[in-house]
């Protein structure tokens, strides 16, 4: 059985067509197809949030997905947040607050992250702790995220 | 570029409509699919190995929650985050969108569905206490049109429910409350986030003056037995005098001789048994402390 599909699928703002099998999770899709390998596998399980990626705006874990079902939506990875020169303002306070280590759940925190301060400007530390909780760190133990987005969002209401 | 040998090939419907659905669920080895949460790992793991994936959420109403005056009606297919933030499911079904925002994390409650929830008919589902203590009935599509059942001869076992082979969940109704009832789930997990339950407590209360206390109690607990599991002795003891402290702990102590719970990897029975008469107690003085606020 060779049932393949056509899909088109946005990705940081760049449009995609690619013939896929059913079988493709998305994030192999993003990693082999599109060679997008800021995004991490980690549990293939949907536990460790390592393959967080924006689904139209929010967050999902994209090892629990199949690239078809990315046809005709929205994705962004961690590459469409800033670049080398030019960082997002969330990845120069994880930069500046030592929010990571060897950096495997970055992507999938920062991709977490970025909706959740869009409708929480504010956050407490409860809530940053709350909104990383789908997110496994085995380096920094949490607490430098958490400085991290306080940076952030201090700098934001700056 | 091939797919990673992982999954087994399978073909990927995804339908927009219910005309046809019952009749590929009928002749093909088929699996629905909704948020994927649950048959993503059971697929990798080889618990199914279908040849058609029908993806059924965007059949028109299965992401709807609408109210009417009968009642609440979600979705099959509705996630959980959508039902945890609904202000009218917080309002009127607090037990419904506190067990919801239970569930895993934030990304997986964008994907989760209740219908999900129900149909997988995990011993642990959180939803599953919430949706039996608000007696709700399950609307299921077949060949030849819907049929209704209440959750409470929904699930069969672990893992087995009444829906047919050619049939699937479209809907949860939930009738209306009475004005002013209370309502918490509280759970249990081995950490405080995203962990799956050990034990997990839905109460839902109101005020009724056909009962000899003047008020009605209904208790569901999960994890702790095959299948949610109402206790119907507690909830008789409190319809019949009026709660007070002994009272809610006497009903604490019903639940705990109900519960049936197993040793695994999560908790020993022994402590899921203990733990059950702690949270029905803060879950009953909880609805108990609601009740009597509203009532003022
Ligand atoms: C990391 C992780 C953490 C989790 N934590 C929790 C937790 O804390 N609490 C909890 O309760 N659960 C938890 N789960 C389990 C899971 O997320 C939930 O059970 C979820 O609600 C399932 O919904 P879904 O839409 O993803 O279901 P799916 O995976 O799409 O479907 C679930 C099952 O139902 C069948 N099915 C799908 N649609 C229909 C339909 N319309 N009619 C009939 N059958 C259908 C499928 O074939 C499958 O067998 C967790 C899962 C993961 C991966
Ligand atoms: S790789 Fe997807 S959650 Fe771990
Ligand atoms: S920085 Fe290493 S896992 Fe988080």
């Amino acid at each position: 059985m060779d049932d393949r599909h056509r899909v088109t699928v946005t990705v940081n703002g760049a449009q995609f067509q690619q013939t896929v099998e059913p079988r493709l999770l998305l994030s192999d899709f993003l990693r082999h197809d599109l060679g997008l390998t800021g995004t991490h596998v980690g549990c293939e399980h949907g536990v460790c949030g390592a393959c967080t990626v924006l689904f139209d705006g929010q967050p999902v874990r994209s090892c629990l997905m199949f690239a078809v079902q990315a046809d005709g939506h929205e994705i962004t990875t961690v590459e469409g947040l800033g670049t080398m020169d030019q960082l997002h303002p969330l990845q120069e306070a994880f930069r500046d607050a030592h929010g990571l280590q060897c950096g495997f759940c970055t992507p999938g925190i920062l991709l977490t992250l970025i909706p959740f301060l869009e409708d929480n400007p504010n956050p407490s530390e409860l809530e940053i702790r709350e909104a990383i909780s789908g997110n496994l760190c085995r380096c920094t133990g949490y607490q430098h995220i958490v400085d991290a987005v306080q940076l952030a969002a201090q700098r934001t209401s700056a | 570029m091939l797919a990673r040998p992982g999954l087994p090939q399978f073909e990927y419907v995804r339908a927009t409509t219910s005309v046809g659905v019952h009749d590929l669920l009928s002749t093909a080895n088929a699996r629905l699919l909704m948020g994927g949460t649950d048959l993503f790992t059971q697929m990798r793991d080889g618990v199914w190995r279908p040849r058609v994936v029908v993806d059924v959420k965007h059949i028109p109403g299965m992401q709807d929650i609408t109210m009417d005056p009968g009642g609440l009606t979600v979705g099959a297919a509705v996630t959980m985050n959508q039902l945890a933030r609904h202000p009218a499911v917080q309002r009127l079904y607090p037990a419904l969108a506190q067990a919801a925002s239970s569930v895993g994390s934030f990304q997986l409650r964008n994907r989760a569905t209740l219908g999900g929830n129900l149909c997988n008919a995990s011993p642990c589902a959180d939803t599953a206490p919430a949706v039996a203590a608000l007696e709700a009935i399950l609307v299921l599509s077949g060949p030849a049109g819907q049929r209704e059942t209440p959750f409470y001869d929904f699930v069969l076992g672990p893992g087995r429910t009444v829906v047919g082979t050619d049939e699937f969940l479209i809907g949860i109704r939930f009738p209306a409350q009475p004005a002013g009832s209370a309502g918490c789930y509280l759970k249990l997990g081995r950490s405080r986030m995203g962990d799956l339950s050990v034990v997990g407590v839905a109460v839902v209360a109101f005020r009724d003056l056909a009962a000899r206390s003047g008020y009605r109690f209904r208790l569901a607990l999960g994890s702790v037995a095959p299948v949610a599991l109402r206790v119907p002795a507690a909830e008789s003891l409190l319809a019949a005098e009026p709660p007070h402290e002994t009272n809610l702990a006497a009903a604490a102590d019903l639940a705990m001789h109900a519960a049936v719970p197993i040793s695994d990897v999560r908790a020993t029975a022994i402590y899921q048994t203990l733990m059950v008469r702690t949270l029905t107690l803060r879950a009953l003085e909880s609805a108990w402390a609601q009740l009597q606020g509203a009532g003022r």
